[in-house]
Formats: structure tokens, C-alpha cells, sequence
């Protein structure tokens, strides 16, 4: 009875570990981590954001390794704010998403019946919806926009998903006999799916906030760039890589555009790779090892 | 099937209307009325007057009086009157929506092209070295966004090598009609479209892949082979017949993305479509532009998903509800 490494979480760490990809993925994703949030403690926003006119589009050098933008300001410590910003604002957002869809999934899932008819219905209104000009929209049009009215914006929209994923592993574990056993026990409903049917659901959880983080990386970047993203205030990867609308910028000041392109590029990969060896762990006929 | 057909469309009706409302609260949450617009223009007016245009275009009326006469005129086709280029809207979106429609269009096209033979290829010769290269492809697709991947296509085969005009739908010195035009429409169309497809490719391949791998190994496959039916007919005949159609009814679905994607490849390549009409429009503030453009878009969604479940639930008469 020793064997605690079967728990779902060593599982998914072994398939990680088993998986090249994945694990260069991963020691990549923490190094960049690591590089930026490190940083970003001791880089003073301030001076970065400081116009100086007399370095406007410089090349890079050895003062500024990634040259700088228009208002001469240096394009390495945007780089880094820019993805502290971006990450933790998908990851705000992933997080908050996931909290919601799974309430809502588990009671859906769970009672059935008419709550489950309603709750379905409403989502599958969500999922029709127009989502990225509603939200460019609600960003337009919000007062007192900020970092957590944009937060609450898009996770409004994409708690969707994630609900209808955890209602239907749901509605397929409630049939299963430990749950009738413990309804038989006369344990209380909420102590089945917090304590029973959740455990269950942990591995099929975090493959898919994984993969969700990525995405929400990738929107909230695309906002950004076309300016409905983050406010000024708080500058995204996006709202670098926003500077490649001017043509000239895009042709011949690479330097400006080019970084924080790859970078999402990079990180997106990245965290896919991870997504997707942990999504073959949850899935026990594709593992590797 | 009729019942079904029926019956989804019902459905429909209860989401068309929740749509509206929605929107109809939205647009009335928009700072400025129809007559925001018309101030700016005309300094004469003053506020009394202004009062009572208010009184008379019924911007005073209850809510509900307000939302009858706006989809009374939304169903007469009259979206209102864009307040920044002073002209209905329907008028505005005439031609921007064939622009559009036919970027949407020939990135399906592509999509399909691109998608159908590689999953083909990729479910046929499992694990070998052309089914690796596709299934890293559909990953790395899968995880690109569209504006970053565009932004590299345009500055790459847009400016660096020139094979490609940068930006607009047509040369402009060109007279409608000519051959000429239309091969330069079609030039302004390749980059743009190209750069949509190729990464929406990934829910194609990774079906037609795995329906390929888990038919070729079935009986009647079996049976076909037995008889001594060629290779390439059994799976022309066989294998791909079943999975054909439910890739057909993907179309549908895809029609969101198609929206949010015109959004990024029309900005990006200073496209004239809808799209870009959507961002000019709520940053110069015209919102009975927007408004418009969102109902339009949610209606699109509405009857996208529409089809979709009719070709699906002919294909698979499981999930036929009656």
C-alpha cells in the first residue's frame, strides 16, 4: 500500500518528464519565467517608461540590447513589464475562468434536471455569441476601464467552455456506484462532489487550464495589439508588437516588433507542449511511460 | 428529419431574441445618440431644438417602444444612419461586406485544400516521417496566433520579398470589370487568406486523422481488401466517404472564428471588409455602425451553427433530438 505515486498528479509529472518536447518546454517556460519576473523586481517601470527623445528608434546596441521605440524608450524593459503583464493577466483570467466553469459544471452536472436545463441553455447562448467584437466593445464602452474590468470582460465569456467540459465528466461519474454508495451513506451532496467526484476530475482540470492559458495568452496579446486589450497603463506583449501597424516600423525596425512576437510565439508553444503531454497523461491508452 | 429541422429552428428563435435584446441594451449604453453625431456637424443647433428632435425620433419613449421600432427597422433592413460618414449603414457595409465575404471565402477554400490532403496523408501512413511533420505542423498552427502569424507572413513575403501587394483589396487605378481587375483582387486576397488558413488547418487534420486510423482498421475495410480492391480505391471508396461529411458541417462552426479573424487579418493587411469597418467604427465612435455590425455577426454565428447541426444530423441520426 505504499505506492502513493499513483496519484494523479505523479502521473501527469511523469508523462512531462517522459516527453522531450514537453520537458524542454517546460524548463524553457520557468527559465523565461524566471528571467522576467526576476527582472521586473529590479527593472523600475518608471525610468523604462521615461520618453527620451534622443534615442528615438535606436538600433540595438549596447546600451539598449533591443534598441528602443518611438519615444525612445527601451524596447528590453518594455519586453520584460510587457510579459510579466501578459502572463499574469492570462493566468488571472485562466484561474478565474476555471473557478467559475467548475462550480458551474459540477452543479449542472451534478443535480441535472432543470438547474442543468437552464445552465445549459445559457451557455450555449455564450458560446454563439459574436465573442471578440463583444468584448472589444465592452471595452470601448466600460467606465473606469481597467486592469480588472478587462479581467472580468473576457472571463464573462470563457468560463463557457470549461463548464460544459466538467458537466459532461459529470454527468458521467454521478452514475458511477461510489456515488450512489455515498448517497446511500446519507453523505451530504456537497461533500460528494467536493471531496468525491472533484479528485477525479483533477487531471482532466489541469490539462485543461494549461491549454486554456495559452490561449488566454494569445487573446489578451491580440487585444492588446489591436488596442482593446490592457489598459496604456499597464503595457502588454500585444501593445509592442501594436507598433508594427506602422509600416514603416514593421519593414525596417524589426528590433521594435520582432521580440515580443517570438516571445509569445515561444511561450504559447511552450505551454501547448506542456498542455499537450499532460492531455496524453489524462488519457491513459496514449501515455508514454 | 423535417421535425428536427423544425425543432432546431425553434430553438433558434429564443437565442435570436435574447441577441437583440442584448445588443439594443449594449448600443443604448454607448455614449451619444443619433443626434451626438449631428451636433458636432451643424453648430447652429442648440439645446432646445436638439430637445426636441429627441422628442420626435422617440429617444425619449420607454425602452420597450424603443426596442419594438429598432427591430421593426432592423427587419425592413434599415440599420440606422452612421452618424460619422452621415449615410445609412446599410449603404456602408454593401461593399465591405463582399470584401468579406470573399476573404471568408477563399480562406475556407484554402483551409480545406490544405487540411483534407495532409489529414489523408497523415491517417494513411501513421507514424511515418510525413505523418510527424504534419501532426508537429497542426501543433505549432494549433498554438500560433493569427495576428502575430499574419503580422510575420506580411513582413516576410509582403515587404521582404515583395511577392505580395501589403495592404488593400484592389489596385486602385484598375477599372472594375477588366480581367486585370480581377486577378489584382485576387492577388490582394492570396496573403491574407493564405495566412488565415494555413493555421486553421489543425481541427481538420486531427480528425480526418483519427477517424482514418481507427476505420482502416475495421471489418469492411477487412472485407474490401480480401476481395482485392485497390488501395487507393478502398480508401476513396470507403475509409473517406463516411468521414467527408462531418468535415463539411466543421464549416458552420468555423464562422465565428472567420468573424473574430476578419477583425486581425483586415487590420493588419489594411483590408476593407467588415472587419475593419468594426474597429474604425468604435474608435471614431459611430456606434449605430457597431451595433449593427454585431447583430449581423450574431446572426451569422446563429445560422452557421444552424447548418452545421442539420448536415450533422444527417450524417449521424443519433443526435437527432425527436
Amino acid at each position: 500500500m505504499k505506492k502513493t505515486e499513483y496519484s494523479p498528479f505523479s502521473v501527469l509529472w511523469r508523462e512531462v518528464v517522459k516527453d522531450k518536447l514537453a520537458l524542454s518546454s517546460l524548463l524553457l517556460l520557468s527559465l523565461i519565467l524566471f528571467i522576467v519576473y526576476g527582472a521586473s523586481i529590479v527593472l523600475d517601470q518608471e525610468e523604462i517608461v521615461k520618453v527620451d527623445l534622443l534615442s528615438i528608434y535606436s538600433p540595438p546596441s549596447a546600451e539598449h540590447w533591443l534598441g528602443t521605440d518611438y519615444g525612445g524608450r527601451d524596447i528590453l524593459g518594455q519586453l520584460i513589464i510587457g510579459a510579466r503583464n501578459s502572463f499574469t493577466i492570462g493566468l488571472a483570467i485562466t484561474l478565474l475562468t476555471g473557478l467559475i466553469g467548475l462550480t458551474i459544471g459540477l452543479i449542472a452536472g451534478y443535480f441535472g434536471g432543470v438547474i442543468d436545463n437552464i445552465i445549459m441553455r445559457i451557455i450555449d447562448f455564450i458560446l454563439i455569441l459574436p465573442f471578440l467584437m463583444l468584448v472589444i466593445v465592452f471595452v470601448a464602452i466600460v467606465p473606469k476601464y481597467n486592469v480588472f474590468t478587462f479581467i472580468l470582460i473576457m472571463s464573462a465569456f470563457l468560463w463557457t467552455g470549461k463548464a460544459r467540459l466538467i458537466r459532461a465528466k459529470v454527468l458521467a461519474e454521478r452514475e458511477l456506484d461510489y456515488v450512489s454508495a455515498s448517497k446511500t451513506l446519507g453523505t451530504p451532496d456537497w461533500k460528494i462532489i467536493v471531496r468525491e467526484i472533484l479528485p477525479n476530475l483533477s487531471s482532466i482540470i489541469i490539462v485543461n487550464l494549461t491549454l486554456n492559458l495559452a490561449g488566454n495568452i494569445g487573446i489578451e496579446s491580440g487585444l492588446s495589439y489591436l488596442g482593446f486589450g490592457l489598459p496604456e497603463s499597464t503595457p502588454s506583449l500585444g501593445t509592442l508588437v501594436s507598433y508594427a501597424t506602422n509600416p514603416d516600423v514593421l519593414q525596417n525596425k524589426w528590433w521594435v516588433w520582432l521580440p515580443a512576437s517570438v516571445l509569445i510565439l515561444v511561450m504559447m508553444l511552450c505551454i501547448n507542449f506542456i498542455g499537450q503531454a499532460l492531455k496524453r497523461a489524462a488519457d491513459a491508452r496514449q501515455r508514454l511511460g | 428529419m423535417v421535425k428536427f429541422i423544425l425543432r432546431r429552428i425553434m430553438m433558434m428563435i429564443p437565442q435570436l431574441f435574447v441577441l437583440s435584446v442584448l445588443i439594443f441594451l449594449l448600443a443604448k449604453a454607448m455614449p451619444g445618440d443619433a443626434l451626438t453625431g449631428q451636433l458636432a456637424n451643424n453648430p447652429k443647433m442648440d439645446a432646445q431644438t436638439l430637445a426636441e428632435m429627441r422628442e420626435k425620433l422617440g429617444l425619449n419613449d420607454p425602452l420597450y417602444v424603443q426596442y419594438t421600432r429598432w427591430i421593426k427597422n432592423l427587419l425592413h433592413g434599415d440599420l440606422g444612419l452612421s452618424y460619422v460618414h452621415q449615410q445609412p449603414v446599410t449603404d456602408l457595409l454593401a461593399g465591405r461586406m463582399w470584401n468579406t465575404i470573399l476573404l471568408s471565402l477563399c480562406i475556407l477554400v484554402l483551409t480545406y485544400a490544405i487540411a483534407v490532403p495532409l489529414g489523408v496523408i497523415s491517417g494513411r501512413w501513421q507514424d511515418s516521417w510525413a505523418d510527424k511533420l504534419i501532426v508537429g505542423y497542426s501543433y505549432v498552427s494549433f498554438a500560433t496566433p493569427l495576428f502575430i502569424f499574419a503580422l510575420i507572413m506580411l513582413f516576410l513575403f509582403g515587404f521582404k520579398l515583395g511577392w505580395f501587394p501589403t495592404g488593400g483589396s484592389v489596385d486602385i487605378q484598375l477599372e472594375e470589370g477588366t480581367f486585370d481587375y480581377y486577378i489584382s483582387k485576387l492577388n490582394h486576397l492570396l496573403l491574407p487568406s493564405l495566412s488565415g488558413a494555413l493555421i486553421s488547418t489543425v481541427g481538420i487534420i486531427q480528425y480526418l486523422r483519427s477517424e482514418i486510423i481507427d476505420t482502416k482498421v475495421k471489418d469492411f475495410v477487412r472485407t474490401a481488401r480480401a476481395k482485392g480492391v485497390p488501395e487507393a480505391k478502398i480508401y476513396s471508396r470507403h475509409i473517406l466517404r463516411n468521414s467527408f461529411l462531418p468535415i463539411a458541417a466543421f464549416l458552420g462552426y468555423e464562422i465565428t472564428g472567420l468573424i473574430g479573424g476578419s477583425v486581425f487579418l483586415e487590420s493588419i493587411f489594411s483590408y476593407p471588409g467588415i472587419g475593419q469597418l468594426f474597429l474604425q467604427s468604435i474608435m471614431q465612435r459611430d456606434y449605430s455602425v457597431v451595433t449593427a455590425l454585431v447583430m449581423i455577426s450574431g446572426l451569422a454565428t446563429l445560422i452557421g451553427t444552424l447548418l452545421s447541426d442539420i448536415i450533422l444530423s444527417v450524417v449521424d441520426p443519433r443526435i437527432r433530438i425527436d
